[in-house]
């Protein structure tokens, strides 16, 4: 056990945690952010995506102490309002189904909208071929994130 | 100007001679790679495509080939197939947007079956040198590996530091799951300055 000060969403959580553990059980379970997921554990699925230093990294496989001094933003601190233009699209054309693929989607999409704002369809599956969404939403997500550049673009807001 | 052979024994000189120099080229499988301008070269064409055997088998080998693949994408596992996801080179080899390799593979590798490998460097070769493996014969990865427009401008100096490279290293640290690599990376290491400082020279095939 160590001492570890993880600043998730802008707030600074000391926390008691093995330097091993997975980022996602110090962000769910000691810091009780509980809109990250837990899928695979094997950094197969994005559900557990989150931002650490801007980078969408699968906080599953990601020991918490290589999040130590680093800022790390869950889809909780995406946006203060949920105003992101990738929430306010995913918003307007109802992605999710279940909707347990879609903290680690968004997440993605706002990485790939903030490096590239005007995505082609091929940027869009290079950047989210890694998200699995077993209810198969991969359709809206795709135009979702289309109308979420389109939004950026008029608002300038970027992720 | 009048030579004094007799014309029997020219005859006989010069037939030897051709087959000499028959001989001697029948030894040298290629012409040298490269011209070298390295002070410990010593050309031995034999023993140079002898250690570029143990050299190729090795970067053949998954551990080493599948960071070196024809496409854009990875390749994985030891029957090397291409990596769950298709994440893409990118222009610095270590990714596109939410798909870079430090999103998954750690400064070390994870504990576990088939879990992410992991090293600080993980990447593949940039785009504008991919110095491709992949379906590469033995005659063209040789002269690929020692062409500076192709090998990132490395002379040998640097090609030998190279055997050192802590992501060459990580071949032999392949987590758990995955073979070795066919020799050891000493034997490697061997093999490798071997073939460099004996000329470089390229096998036949
Ligand atoms: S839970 Fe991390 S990638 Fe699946
Ligand atoms: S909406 Fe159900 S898994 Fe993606």
């Amino acid at each position: 056990m160590a001492k570890i000060t993880l600043n998730i969403n802008k707030k600074d959580y000391p926390l008691e945690a093995d330097p091993q553990m997975p980022l996602l059980w110090a962000i769910r379970d000691l810091a009780d952010l509980k809109g990250t997921k837990y899928g695979c554990g094997v950094a197969q699925c994005g559900a557990c995506v989150v931002h650490l230093d801007g980078e969408a990294v699968r906080s599953c496989v990601t020991k918490v102490s290589r999040a130590a001094g680093k800022k790390v933003v869950t889809i909780e601190g995406l946006s203060e309002t949920n105003s992101h233009p990738v929430q306010k699209a995913w918003q307007e054309i109802d992605v999710p189904q279940c909707g347990y693929c879609h903290s680690g989607q968004i997440m993605s999409a706002a990485v790939l909208l903030r490096e590239k704002p005007n995505p082609t369809d091929q940027d869009i599956d290079d950047a989210m071929a890694g998200n699995i969404c077993r209810c198969g939403t991969y359709l809206r997500i795709r135009e979702a994130i289309h109308m979420a550049a389109e939004m950026q673009k008029k608002t300038g807001t970027k992720g | 100007m009048k030579l004094f052979v007799p014309k029997k024994a020219a005859t006989v000189l010069s037939i030897f001679i051709f087959i000499i120099a028959v001989g001697a080229s029948a030894f040298r499988n290629d012409a040298p790679v490269k011209q070298i301008t390295f002070s410990t070269i010593n050309r031995d064409s034999v023993a140079s495509v002898q250690a570029f055997e143990t050299v190729y088998k090795t970067l053949m080998s998954p551990r080493c080939m599948n960071c070196h693949p024809a496409g854009d994408v990875p390749l994985q596992g030891d029957d090397s197939h291409l990596h769950a996801m298709g994440p893409k080179r990118g222009l610095d080899g270590k990714g596109v947007y939410a798909m870079k390799c430090s999103n998954c593979h750690q400064e070390t590798n994870i504990a576990g079956l088939h879990m992410p490998p992991g090293n600080p460097e993980w990447h593949l070769p940039p785009a504008a040198m991919k110095m491709v493996f992949q379906g590469k014969s033995a005659h063209e990865l040789a002269k690929q590996l020692v062409d500076k427009k192709q090998n990132g401008n490395k002379d040998i100096k640097k090609l030998i530091e190279h055997a050192d490279d802590g992501l060459v290293l990580a071949g032999w640290d392949p987590g758990e799951g995955r073979t070795l690599p066919p020799v050891t990376h000493a034997e490697f290491k061997k093999a490798w300055i071997t073939w460099l400082q004996s000329g470089a020279y390229a096998p036949k095939k």
